[in-house]
């Protein structure tokens, strides 16, 4: 194994300057995309299968989410399997507040929608905020009671949570005979986001503007994420992950650490299913369903565990895959007279992915240093990890007659 | 019961809410029970039977979690391909009906849990050599989310043999009532679950508790470096295990398949239930899990089927699921669990 801290040292000193003009680089190269998509689309045979710009919406969406995401189970090492909780929460945040749906009141602030439109307009922008603020204590009360269970038991507890929101928010269209989420129907339409009149939905490059805002939240939660990685709380997080032990030793104070990362992935995941609302005009039932939060799993996988690079690219990968990829390929495919859709299989293609990922290179596509040696060299986060991580069976076992 | 309410002060708040959100249940079943006997052990009847079915599959769950702390998402999915492929025999291959006759219908009904169970044993050993055996020095968290990806696979493979439409078998089993007592009344169909289920218990009780392997199973249950310090090969323990647990899922299957339609996503949403259960009743623990899959039997049965204050099928999701968080706050050790580290 060629020295880690050695390979680090060059990327520090002499890279730092082309890491930057990279990224940089990468940067404008997106800021760019809704240009360069025609003529990417007119090169012969790969021309296809190039993303379009309102494909490319959804697909930052959702990495903006699997972003969110390895805050929690990248950073702090806290499995969560109920992700579309906090994504129901922001849709249906959006839905609240910038919808009609509440026709009891008519209400507006700096909204895009027609003046005395009735139900609560709240400009979108601000609905952002709130959405991520809200879910961030949907976050936190679901995190208080739960994460004080370590490993999968917390796995469970958020399985179980992200059940019950979708259930919820199926069923909720008599709470008490209180119509709050407007049950399967789903709470539609909701705003546009714009500006007074200028308004995104109804202008001609709707996937444009909606795509750059896009671009814009994906900087700013990889922005959050970078400053938190190098944190006081994102040492403290990668502490608890290798050793919560030893950490809780250390004096890190586990129940307010880990909650913090519930919340702020929580936070990010609100935004992006806000935004996604507001893109799709719908807050949906059928949209929030565990699939989804086993497929945000799957790219925080593919990428690389609390890699943020990583998380970012698996993100791009299986969300274009998601939106555009398995189709073209599908018809691509019939094309060719082969009668197989994958699209019907594509959460059997998602799990194929997980499987070969872990068996064969379980740190992702790129890994991040700490994990990759953590799962080289093991760790000691509960007691029956001793237990697991013996050899088992040892050349002695197989002499035995 | 000065001691009892001795118990009850020393006892933390925690505790007290858990008592007091049982007690609520308890009067709101008394309560119902007094509005109508009949219906009330008819549906409780319903609960019991249905509690055995989702017992074999938390056997399934526990076995495994007991022997390498591991939830075996797939499990469900082997549950309901089990379920399908038994429904392929029934009906293409042995071409049982309606009208069969009573000993073709017991011989092909033993052939089909015989040809389920082999073949669902060998599966699902097969799962765990590919898929979980490399990982077993990895951290923890790793075959799960691998057993996650291996749900879903075993769930497309139902999906592209199957298709997404139900599958059910013809009722050559009669619906007619075995009983009818004073409006309380019990069918055929349902005892054969019942039949075949109770039967599986016995034997797998007594192949825990008294043959050689059953006790290497515990043996590694309890500590797999001491195990195999004593002679005992771990990985053929674990093999074994994994045999038991695939076998028990295609017997599920089958006894699902006869009372309701299953397709292929049927063993996602009933694995959860299983899993509660085997929580509910103590990770780990056989009869718990059983245990506790009769009580999420019966709730899930009077959830939907008492009339007074019941909320109905459209929450029973959200009420296993809370059940479940309750549970893992409350009292994470589950009815007859013992404290483990991950709970504490």
């Amino acid at each position: 194994m060629r020295n880690l801290s050695e390979l680090a040292g060059e990327v520090r000193s002499g890279g730092q300057g082309r890491t930057y003009a990279i990224v940089a680089g990468l940067i404008l190269l997106a800021f760019l995309y809704p240009e360069l998509v025609d003529p990417l689309e007119s090169i012969p045979l790969i021309g296809d299968f190039v993303p379009r710009t309102d494909s490319m919406v959804v697909m930052i969406v959702f990495t903006m989410m699997a972003v969110g995401l390895n805050v929690v189970v990248g950073y702090a090492g806290l499995l969560d399997l109920g992700y579309v909780a906090f994504y129901a929460a922001g849709a249906y945040t959006a839905g609240w507040f910038a919808s009609g749906h509440f026709e009891q009141v008519t209400f507006d602030f700096l909204s895009t929608a027609p003046d005395n439109a009735v139900g609560i307009h709240v400009s979108m922008w601000l609905v952002l905020i709130m959405a991520g603020v809200f879910t961030t204590i949907v976050g936190i009360l679901i995190g208080l009671p739960t994460l004080r269970l370590r490993g999968d038991y917390l796995a469970i507890v958020t399985l179980g949570f992200g059940e019950i929101v979708p259930q919820f928010v199926r069923n909720g269209d008599s709470i008490g005979g209180f119509d709050l989420t407007n049950g399967t129907f789903g709470i539609s339409p909701i705003d546009s986001l714009g500006f007074g009149d200028f308004v995104f939905r109804s202008e001609s490059n709707r996937a444009e503007l909606f795509y750059w805002t896009a671009v814009l939240l994906l900087l700013f939660t990889v922005f959050c994420c970078l400053r938190l990685e190098s944190s006081r709380l994102g040492r403290a997080w990668i502490a608890i992950r290798e050793d919560e032990t030893a950490a809780a030793a250390m004096g890190i104070p586990l129940m307010r650490t880990k909650t913090w990362a519930y919340a702020i992935g929580a936070f990010f995941g609100g935004v992006a299913g806000a935004f996604y609302a507001s893109f799709k005009s719908g807050a949906f039932p059928a949209d929030f369903y565990f699939n989804i939060s086993v497929f945000l799993l799957c790219m925080v996988i593919l990428g690389g565990i609390g890699s943020l690079w990583g998380v970012i690219l698996g993100g791009m990968i299986l969300g274009y895959l998601n939106v555009e990829g398995l189709a073209t390929l599908g018809s691509r495919l019939q094309e060719g007279g082969l009668d197989f859709d994958p699209t019907k299989y594509q959460f059997g293609i998602y799990g194929l992915i997980i499987v070969a990922i872990m068996l064969f290179r379980p740190t992702g596509l790129i890994p991040e240093r700490r994990h990759k040696i953590e799962m080289e060299e093991g760790v000691q986060d509960t007691p029956l990890y001793d237990v697991a991580q013996g050899n088992v069976t040892t050349e002695q076992d197989q002499d035995r007659p | 019961m000065t001691a009892a309410l001795d118990r009850l002060r020393a006892s933390s708040y925690v505790d007290k809410v858990g008592l007091t959100l049982v007690a609520v249940v308890l009067a709101w079943l008394v309560v119902n029970f007094a509005k109508s006997p009949a219906e009330f052990v008819n549906v409780m009847l319903i609960g019991l039977t249905n509690g055995a079915i989702y017992g074999v599959v938390a056997l399934g769950y526990t076995l495994v979690y007991g022997i390498l702390q591991l939830i075996n998402f797939a499990h469900g999915d082997v549950f309901a391909l089990g379920g399908l492929s038994a429904s392929t025999v029934i009906v293409s291959l042995l071409g049982l009906d309606t009208d069969s006759s009573v000993p073709v219908i017991v011989g092909g009904m033993l052939l089909v849990l015989v040809v389920v169970m082999t073949s669902f044993a060998l599966i699902n050993a097969t799962i765990e050599r590919i898929a979980y055996k490399p990982l077993r020095s990895a951290p923890r968290l790793a075959p799960l989310i691998t057993a996650i990806g291996v749900s879903f696979i075993v769930q497309n493979i139902a999906l592209a043999f199957y298709g997404v439409n139900f599958r059910s078998v013809p009722n050559f089993v009669p619906t007619t009532d075995v009983f009818d007592v004073g409006g309380i009344s019990y069918t055929w169909k349902k005892l054969v679950a019942l039949l075949i289920v109770v039967p599986l218990l016995l034997i797998l009780t007594w192949f825990v508790k008294q043959t050689k392997q059953g006790k290497a199973m515990r043996a590694v249950a309890q500590d797999r470096e001491a195990s195999a310090m004593m002679g005992i090969d771990v990985n053929r323990t674990i093999s074994v295990t994994f045999l038991i647990a695939g076998a028990l899922a295609g017997a599920a299957g089958i006894v699902f398949l006869l009372q309701f339609n299953m397709r292929y996503d049927t063993g996602f949403e009933l694995g959860l239930i299983a899993f509660t259960a085997a929580v509910l009743g103590g990770i780990g623990n056989l009869t718990g899990a059983v245990l506790g899959a009769i009580v999420i039997g019966l709730i899930q049965a009077f959830n939907e089927g008492l009339t007074w204050l019941a909320p109905g099928s459209d929450w029973t999701r959200t009420i296993v699921f809370g059940i479940l968080i309750l549970i893992l706050v409350f009292r994470p050790e589950g009815i007859l669990g013992e404290r483990t580290p991950e709970g504490a």
